[in-house]
Parts: C-alpha cells; structure tokens; sequence
C-alpha cells in the first residue's frame, strides 16, 4: 500500500486537470466543486491508508523512512565538492517521495484539513463567479503541498514550494477584477521570491558541499561525520551556518516572519477558505516543516538556531501586539497566524522541533476552525469583514459561535483543548534552554495572554453584545449551510482534541508517558555528538510553568472580558484605546512597518528601476540607434560606390571595347576579293619575312 | 633542243600561280575567279609532278591526285555558293554581295 505514495499528489493535481482543462466549462457548479473534494478526499483516505502501512512495516519499527523513487529527474554527473581537495560525487536527484513520521503527520493533517476546507468551499463558494477555477488552484495547491511535504530531497520539496508560493498567489488575486487582490497577490508572491532565494541559495550550497540533496544520504552523513558541516564555507559561517541562515531566509518568506511577514496579512484578501487552508493552516507552515526537517544542520548551527528563536519570539509578541488593535475579524485571525507561526520558530530555534511541529498540527486544527467561522460569518453578513459593524452574532449564527468558541479558547491554551498542549510544550522548552532563552519564554508567556485577549477580544466584538449593522443586514443574517457548519463541527472536535497526542509526562507526575506525538517524531530529530538537548526541568518546575502559562491566559481572557465583554463591548473598547492615543496608532497601523518598507525597499526599488529605465532609453536606445544611424550612413557610401567605381568600370570597360570595334570593322568590307587580296599579301609578306630571316 | 628540266616546270608553275592568283584578285565574276582557283590548284599539281619525276618518288604524284580530289569538291561547293548567289541577285558579281561588311 505505501508504495501508492506516489498517488497521493497525483490525485489532486488530476483533480486540478480536470477542472481547469479537461472539463473546464463543461460540468455544472456543483460538481465541479464535489470533483474536487473527491480528489482531496480521495489522498486522504490514501493517506491514512498509505501512513498505516508505513506504522505496520518493518522500516518503521527500525526507524527508518520508506522512501519511492519514481525516476531519475536530473542524473547531473560527477560534481567537485567544495571544501573537499579533488573529491567527487555523482550528483544525481530524483523525483522521489519519503514516508517517515514527519511526514506522516503533515501528510494527514494536510489532507485531511485541506478536504474539510474544500467540502467548506463548495458552500461558501456557492455565490461567486470563478467557481471552477478557484477549485483548479485548490486542488493545484493540495498537489503541490503534498510534493512539498512527501518529497525525499530537497529539489523535490522545493518544486513544492515554488508550486503553493504559485497557488497562493493565484488565490489571494482571486477577485482579479477588484483593485486590492492582485496587488495582494503580487506582494505576496514578490515577498515569497526574496524567501525563495535564499532556499535556494542554501539548497545550491548543500549540493555544492555534500553532493547530495536526498535527505535520508544528507542527514546521516552529516549526523555521523559533523565536521564537514563544521568547516569554514562563507562570509566567516560554517557550512551548517551557512545553509542554514539561507534556509531561513526561505522559512521567513514562506512562514511570515520577520522581516517577510507583510505579505500574510495582505493575502487575507483572497476568499476566506483560502485563507484558512493556506493562510493559516499549511503552507505558512511548510517554512517551520524545513527548518524541522532539516533539524541536523540547525543542530550544527547554533547561531542560526538562536536567530531563529530571537525572530520567532519578536514576530510572535510583534504580531499579536498588532492583532489587538485591529478592527477586521480576517485581519486578527492573520496576525495571530504570524504570532503563532513566531511560536513555532521559537521552538526550532531552542530545538523542541517535535514541540513546533505538534504545534503546526493543532494549530492547523483550530486555525482553520477559526477562519472558516470568520468566513462563516462574513458569509451571513453578506461580505463585512469588520467587526465594529457585527456584535451579538452569537443567537444568530449558534453552529459557527459555538465551533469559534472552541477554536479561540484553544488558540488561547486553556487545558485541554489543543492549544495548550503545544504551547505549552514550546513554552517549557524555551523556559529549559535556560540563559537567555528564559527572556524569551518570559515574552512568549506575555504573547500567550496576549493571544488569549484579542482572540476573545474578537469573539466579544462579533458575537456578544447588541448587533451594530443596519436593519437589512440584521434581515441578512442566517446560519450557514450543513456543507458548511459541518466541517466546523469536525474542525471544533479536532481543536479540542488534538492535543490529547501529545500530553507531556508531568502532567501525570511522571506515572505514564502519553506523549505520543513526541515518541513518533523521535527518529526524525537526529542526535549529534556535542550537541544533546538541554536539560530536563523539575516535576515542580514544569507544573509550575503550566499553572503560569495557564494563568496568563485566564489572564487575558479576563481582560478581554473587561475591556470589550458586555452590552456596548465596542463603545468600551474604544475608550480605552483613547486613553493610549500613540500606542493605538502605532499598532492599529502595524507598527508602520509597511510604510516603512514602502519607503525603503519599494520606493528604492522604484529608484532602481526608473534609473535603469533611463539608462535603458538614453544608453542602450542610443547605441541601437546610433549603430541604426550609422548603417544607413555605410549603406549610402557603399550604395555610392558600388555605382560609380564599381560600375563605372564595368561601363568603362564597354564604352572603349564599343569605341575601338567603331574603328576596326572598318575592315570587314565584305568584298571577297579584298579579303583574299589581304591573305595574298600576308602570305606574301610572311614568305619574304621566312626568306629574309633565313637568308640572314 | 633543250631537255626539259625541272626549272622549266618550276617556271611554267609559277607563270600560272600568278595568272591564277592575278585573276582571284582582280576578276569580280565569281566564275571565273573559281576558274583562276583551279588554275592556282593546277600549277601546284604541276610542280608536284614535277618534283616527282626528278625525285623518283611517287608520293607528289599520289598527293597531285588528293589536290584534284579536293578540287573538285572545291569547285561542287564554289559553284553550290555561285548557284545560290544568283538566286538571291540575279548576277554572278562578287562586289553585289557585301552583307558581311562591318
């Protein structure tokens, strides 16, 4: 059954064909849509299938990844390594899928996210133009996430990548023909690239030295032989520095962090289901899936891992100080993706990769829970996205309040929904690091309450309090369609209990080990000598962590509950936003940061291009035009002589043979006689001359 | 009475060369300078035989045969051209027919 891998992105990608060329126009809405669920659908189920025999085969009870080579992609030939005297590799990569546990999770709850947010699309969906099309780049970016995720190399996860990078930005311009989307998208899409670049860059630098890109060769020769990763390679960085600073460059363009966040809050533009699945849910996430991935290298990079740990933790307590000022419900739920995306960088950056990883997996749970109730809601207030014109939604949207409810009090960390857990895990893990890495669990733990006010901040402005639209969206209002509240209901028993595979040991004081999830992605996290995980905390010290972490969220749960709870939650809030005029500002205005970077790097940008474009006209234009100039000038001089030397001469020379023939057919009288007179007498002559000279 | 000698041959030949080769020149009827050709032709023969007899060598009185031979055609052809030359003028004058000057 495993070695069906192969088919598990297929499916999607036929999926894709099928509505966007094959029977693009021919089949009705409604089974354009339930086409495309099949699919997804479809390698799910081949998922599940495909992970339970990998669990029941015997590479897994080793430890060992199930890998597939379909073909020889790129056999690249013999390769110098650098960095290594006049040692060679055969280079050659494939199109190859890797079945391991890391995998194996992103694999299923990739699938089975992404089936509920198409079943999801097909009702949300119902009303809008585009229909098929946005199907062909839903099933396009399940096929290209699934090679992301099951590719054994770093080509073939990287094919992945440009390929989601591609569908979301397809996705976010999906209104093309409203203004804001396409820019969107663009932004999107050019803020990707820069990521992009650098993965590149260290993927071309890890060919360069190892000669290999498979992960299964690189990783265990790296982890059996860590000196080679060691070695000096660039700009004053080890190898592993190296790679792994260009790898992250990729992770914060792909995964929204600082400094390549600003596109995510922007590609809230797309239609609401996207962002659920790829905004929030799965491709955002694919950055913290490489950096786990590629945890040896990380291992091997302190410095880089620290970076990471320092980016994830500003782009966490950054992102969710924004998300607590802002009006538009997509606009929080994006801030607090970056905000949690920013937690699981922070436990790669301390080397908890199984933690961030858990985390990726509920939070894709209750993210998507979250924004697919946001889209719910949207959907019942006809389009209004902001949530001062909502209020006291709750009695006429009871499915989607009640699964909102959920996702929040779990993104809050509220035992025991699945929020919690993860958090928590990442939390204690950061607090174990010790050093420094205790300042950062300590604004870890102030983004943890954060995160528990403005998302019940959210939930107070949309659903409780009085309704604040007009009368006739008030008439508007409805619950949504089964199609719709019924991926809700599962998402909301995924948010709750996802989180139960990973329940760390001390809350159980150490009598049982429940932490499943932890044990299964054990083989994946390799261990390098010199480089062991920091120490255990205390059985005391971990509850306590829990009991904090616990508190601060009741904490801002509370304040979320004074500031904007009751009757007139809005009114409320907003007065005691006027009592921070600058503070409210600032961050109502993201920090400025796309000002900023609009007057730097897009303004600058601008700079280079319209020199360039001066440059283009003024001195490549000159030369094409002075070179047009200057032919015609040759081609005028050469025109002048080809007619008069050269074909003067030629006319010369029939002008004297016409000049002398006038004279010499004078000869030819055409009288027999004369001619036989001139024969006579040269006979005569040659005679006398023969004679003469013999005589002499 | 003298003998004969071949200077008297050699003589005769000549007389008649330059009467054949006289007429070529300065007759404008196109018969009778064919006739002064065969007169020409004749006095070749003549020294042929000439020089034949003295020589004992029979080869100048088989070639004397060939230059008959090729006279005759000569004359076929000649008088063929003097035939067609009437035709078109209605004379036998050589200096009616210039079509050939430059």
């Amino acid at each position: 059954m495993k070695g069906l891998v192969w088919l598990i992105p297929v499916l999607p990608f036929l999926g894709a064909f099928l509505n966007g060329v094959a029977l693009r126009g021919r089949i009705p809405k409604q089974t354009a849509g339930w086409l495309a669920v099949a699919a997804t659908g479809l390698a799910c189920l081949l998922s599940i299938a495909v992970v339970g025999s990998y669990l029941a085969s015997p590479e897994h009870d080793a430890h060992q990844p199930f890998e597939l080579d379909v073909y020889t992609w790129v056999p690249a030939g013999l390769l110098e390594l650098v960095g290594a005297e006049g040692a060679f590799a055969e280079l050659t990569l494939s199109l190859g899928f890797l079945v391991d546990p890391l995998s194996s999770v992103m694999l299923l709850f990739v699938t089975f996210v992404g089936t509920l947010i198409h079943i999801y699309s097909v009702g949300y969906m119902a009303h809008e133009h585009g229909f098929q099309r946005y199907f062909t780049y839903l099933n396009l970016f399940m096929g290209a996430m699934l090679m992301l995720v099951l590719g054994n190399n770093y080509l073939v996860t990287f094919v992945g990548w440009e390929g989601v990078g591609l569908c979301s930005y397809l996705l976010i311009g999906f209104y093309y023909d409203q203004e804001f989307p396409p820019y969107a998208g663009r932004k999107a899409f050019i803020v990707n690239r820069i990521g992009d670049f650098g993965f590149m860059l260290g993927v071309l630098a890890l060919a360069s030295v190892f000669g290999t890109l498979r992960y299964s060769e690189l990783f265990s020769s790296i982890a059996a032989n860590p000196e080679r990763a060691e070695a000096p390679f660039a700009m004053g960085l080890s190898v592993a520095g190296f790679v792994t600073l260009c790898l992250f460059l990729g992770a914060t363009g792909k995964s929204a962090q600082i400094p390549l966040f600003v596109w995510l809050p922007d590609a809230m533009a797309g239609p609401t289901p996207v962002s659920a699945l790829i905004h929030a849910a799965t491709m955002v996430t694919a950055g913290v899936y490489m950096v786990a991935r590629s945890n040896v290298l990380f291992q091997l990079a302190s410095g880089t891992s620290t970076l990471v740990a320092i980016i994830g933790c500003l782009t966490a307590v950054m992102a969710a100080t924004i998300a607590i000022a802002q009006t538009d419900i997509k606009k929080v739920l994006a801030y607090s993706t970056v905000s949690q995306l920013g937690y699981m960088f922070l436990a790669c950056g301390v080397g908890a990769y199984s933690a961030a990883i858990f985390h990726v997996f509920t939070h894709a749970f209750f993210k998507a829970l979250l924004f697919l109730g946001s889209g719910s809601v949207i959907h019942a207030m006809a389009g209004e996205q902001d949530m001062r014109r909502m209020g006291g939604l709750g009695k006429y949207l009871p499915v989607t309040y009640r699964t909102f409810l959920v996702g929040t009090v779990a993104i809050a960390g509220i035992p025991p929904l699945a929020g919690f857990f993860s958090k928590d895990e990442i939390l204690a893990q950061t607090f174990a690091a010790g050093g420094g890495y205790r300042l950062l669990w300590l604004v870890g733990l102030l983004t943890a309450g954060l995160t528990a006010c403005y998302m019940f901040r959210a939930v107070y402005l949309t659903f409780h309090g009085e309704f604040r639209g007009t009368a006739e969206e008030r008439n508007h209002l409805h619950e949504s369609p089964p199609v719709m509240t019924m991926p809700l209901v599962v998402l909301a028993v995924g948010a709750a209990v996802a989180g139960l595979v990973g329940i760390p040991p001390a809350i159980t004081f150490h009598a049982a080990d429940w932490n499943v999830f932890h044990h299964f992605l054990e083989p994946v996290i390799a261990h390098v000598a010199g480089h062991e995980p920091r120490g255990h905390l205390g059985l005391g010290l971990e509850w306590a962590l829990i009991v904090v972490s616990v508190g601060v969220a009741v904490g801002g749960i509370l304040l979320a509950r004074r500031t904007w709870g009751g009757q007139v939650g809005l009114a409320q809030g907003e007065a005691w936003a006027a009592r921070f005029p600058t503070a409210h500002r600032v961050l109502r205005n993201k920090y400025y940061v796309d000002e900023v970077y609009d007057a730097t790097v897009v303004a600058g940008t601008w700079k280079l291009a319209h020199l360039l474009s001066r440059f283009d006209a003024g001195v490549i234009d000159g030369l094409v035009n002075f070179s047009r100039h200057f032919t015609v000038v040759a081609a005028l001089l050469s025109g002048f002589f080809d007619r008069y030397v050269v074909d003067g001469l030629v006319n010369l020379v029939g002008l004297v043979l016409s000049q002398f023939s006038r004279v010499f057919r004078r000869v030819q009288t055409g009288l027999v006689s004369q001619y036989a007179l001139v024969m006579a007498v040269g006979v005569l002559a040659l005679v006398f001359a023969v004679v003469m000279l013999r005589s002499l | 009475m003298t003998e004969i000698t071949s200077t008297h041959y050699v003589v005769l030949s000549f007389l008649l060369f330059s009467i054949g080769l006289l007429g070529i020149l300065i007759r404008s009827n196109l018969i009778v300078v064919l006739m002064s050709i065969e007169l020409v032709l004749n006095s070749v023969n003549l020294n042929l035989i000439a020089f034949s007899y003295q020589l004992s060598d029979l080869t100048g009185q088989v070639f004397a045969v060939f230059t008959i031979c090729v006279a005759a055609g000569e004359a076929a052809v000649g008088l063929g051209i003097l035939l067609a030359l009437y035709r078109l003028r209605q004379t036998t004058q050589l200096d009616q027919g210039t079509e050939l000057r430059g």
